[in-house]
């Protein structure tokens, strides 16, 4: 069990290429923290450092209150789950599980009773004996999460643990980690591109992107209040609407002259982007703004009206039992439904 | 994709011309037939010929059909002793071919997958220079090199031992080559979590590498085998001393005493020992042949 912290943590690849800036913050013990990004936005080389699998180019890592930077990986107490499991294919499932512990030196009586008791934990008991390959998608993930807690780390390492298997069955895994962190109390750190996990799994979210923190918190935060349009636009589906608009005397304008209710702009004034959820909006023939609806996604739960909006795209979310057609319909917003945004950097206004 | 359709379409009009005869197919067998024919003929003579005594041999030449001294030469050419010395027999020379083979193979298989490991898995300043050093190496074969050679081995005075007769022989560019490549398809994440399970450079070769590269080990030995077996210059360089003749090497001494001039050569002898000679890596190559091909194409993983 331990804390985590990343000070002033930066990483350059010998070709001059930043992949983090220098970043700093602190997983608390126990919890478990989701870095989720678009590909390529340092978020593996951040998890990869904090294993020891990639140099740190600047700053320190902490596990616990131990600086780990000089410490090699299989010293730093830590199990990593792997996106294609990377387990061993000439080992057995138990053999596969007890590797870490016997290259620790544990006695055999103990590491079997360890597998035994993991193998329990993950309904693997009956595939102790067979080989990865004898396995589908799901058992070998459960085994590489078998692998991990066996060891009994301080700290869990997933790397998209959940990339390579179809739909429903990560539905059903994300449950099943989630559930097994909470059981054992590790504190874990959770890559993945798919914000859908990142949400329902996190305590705490870390958005990234282009190798630097967008924003950190926990993930009703980061939905409610997004600290960019870039978070505003990656978390959450269908992503958020994101119209230009010009501030002025005290109010926001849309391009047609249509003025965005709720809207404060706390003295700002010139161009800035309005944030709009899809499913922040209320089909009503007494809303403000007006949406030209193109085409009708049906979703089951939910329908989809994706149109224009002032010339811009715009998308809005109706449940299932409410009619729509496609044509001009006028839109009314939820409570809170607008969030402004800087124009050239799109920081959060206010 | 396009493949399956493609095979499926053609398989239906295949079906209904099966009795035709494909003029086609007839020629490409030919072709093949002669040339099994060219490879299988001569050991069939020598089969037929090692069931003669000398006499017919040297008076009629190479026999297609068998005589009745089948026994007689397997006998002699397996347990009299003969030679210069009298020192040899067919089975001394029968162990020390397994000898230079095995240790070949296996040597060279030690040898080229440690260079293998190193050049691949270790940050070495050279080790893109080494590796087309070690792979230059294939253009000049002990053939090129044997005098120098020659002179090292027996300035260690190693001539008319094993060890000088397996160690110049066995580094070896083909295997390291196999090997890297081999090593190079294994997914970068399995050596990552054989790190953070603990295992250093030791563990991870002997408890993961070597068990993965079981397949390609097999394929490697079985070449190596056969090749060690039928060394011929290095063996007949070397090996003054009788008692470490093998059998490549014996089948010519038993014809030398022809040049020598003194008595008819044992003709039948000679080509029982051929035969000998031919059986185990045959043999070899029939027992693992599944391996081999595994080895070669396809990886576990």
């Amino acid at each position: 069990m331990a804390q985590v912290t990343l000070n002033q943590v930066r990483k350059v690849y010998p070709n001059g290429a930043e992949a983090l800036e220098a970043s700093t913050f602190t997983i608390p013990d126990g919890e478990l923290c989701v870095l989720v990004g678009p590909s390529g936005c340092g978020k593996s080389t951040m998890l990869r450092m904090v294993a020891g699998l990639e140099d740190i180019t600047e700053g320190e890592v902490s596990i616990g209150d131990r600086v780990v930077n000089d410490i090699d990986p299989a010293d730093r107490n830590i199990a990593m789950v792997f996106q294609n499991y990377a387990l061993y294919p000439h080992m057995s499932v138990a053999r596969n599980m007890g590797y870490g512990l016997k290259n620790r030196g544990m006695d055999r009586g103990q590491i079997a009773a360890k597998v035994r008791e993991a193998a329990e934990m993950l309904n693997l008991t009956e595939f102790l004996d067979r080989r990865p390959s004898q396995l589908s998608g799901g058992q070998r993930q459960r085994v590489a999460m078998g692998r991990a807690i066996v060891r009994e780390p301080d700290l869990f390492l997933f790397d998209e643990p959940l990339s390579n298997l179809d739909a429903k069955l990560r539905n059903q895994m994300r449950i099943e980690i989630r559930a097994l962190q909470r059981r054992l109390g590790t504190t874990a750190m959770y890559v993945t591109h798919d914000q859908v996990e990142a949400m329902t799994m996190a305590d705490r979210i870390i958005v990234l992107s282009n190798g630097h923190i967008e924003q950190i918190g926990t993930p009703n935060e980061i939905y409610e209040h997004p600290a960019s349009t870039f978070v505003a636009s990656f978390m959450g589906a269908p992503p958020m609407n994101l119209l230009t608009a010009e501030a002025g005397q005290g109010r926001v304008t849309l391009p047609g002259g249509d003025v965005v209710p709720q809207a404060g702009v706390n003295g700002h004034t010139g161009p800035v982007q309005v944030g709009i959820r899809p499913e922040d909006i209320i089909p009503s023939p007494q809303g403000e703004l007006t949406l030209n609806v193109d085409i009708i996604e049906e979703l089951g739960a939910q329908r989809l009206l994706h149109g224009q909006m002032a010339g811009q795209a715009f998308s809005v979310a109706v449940p299932k039992d409410q009619e729509a057609v496609t044509g001009e319909m006028r839109l009314a917003l939820k409570p809170g439904a607008v969030h402004l945004f800087d124009a050239d950097q799109g920081r959060r206004l206010g | 994709m396009a493949d399956i359709t493609d095979t499926r379409v053609a398989a239906a009009p295949l079906a209904t011309r099966r009795k035709r005869i494909r003029w086609d197919h007839v020629g490409d067998h030919a072709i093949l037939i002669a040339g099994a024919l060219l490879m299988l003929v001569p050991v069939w003579m020598v089969f037929a010929t090692s069931s003669w005594d000398e006499i017919t041999i040297h008076r009629n030449g190479m026999q297609f059909g068998f005589g009745d001294q089948m026994g007689t030469n397997y006998n002699a050419a397996l347990f009299e002793y003969g030679g210069f010395t009298d020192s040899v027999n067919g089975m001394t020379m029968l162990a020390n071919s397994m000898i230079l083979g095995l240790g070949f193979a296996i040597g060279k298989i030690i040898v080229g997958m440690m260079a293998a490991y190193a050049i691949v898995y270790f940050r070495l300043r050279f080790a893109t220079l080494a590796f087309w050093m070690i792979f230059t190496t294939l253009l000049l074969p002990l053939e090129v090199r044997i005098l120098p050679s020659y002179e090292v081995i027996s300035w260690m005075n190693l001539g008319n031992t094993y060890t000088g007769l397996i160690v110049p022989l066995i580094a070896s560019a083909t295997a390291t080559f196999f090997f890297r490549q081999f090593f190079r398809s294994i997914p970068e994440e399995l050596i990552e979590a054989a790190r953070i399970d603990g295992a250093g450079p030791v563990k991870f070769f002997i408890d993961i590498l070597v068990p993965l590269s079981k397949t390609m080990i097999a394929a490697m030995f079985i070449i190596m085998f056969v090749f060690g077996w039928n060394q011929y210059l290095w063996p007949t360089l070397i090996t003054t001393d009788e008692s470490l003749f093998t059998l490549v090497r014996g089948i010519r001494q038993i014809v030398q005493s022809y040049a020598d001039g003194s008595e008819t050569p044992d003709y039948g002898q000679a080509a029982a020992l051929a035969i000998i000679a031919m059986t185990p890596p045959v043999l070899i190559v029939v027992f693992f042949q599944s391996w081999f091909v595994k080895g070669l194409t396809e990886s576990d993983k």
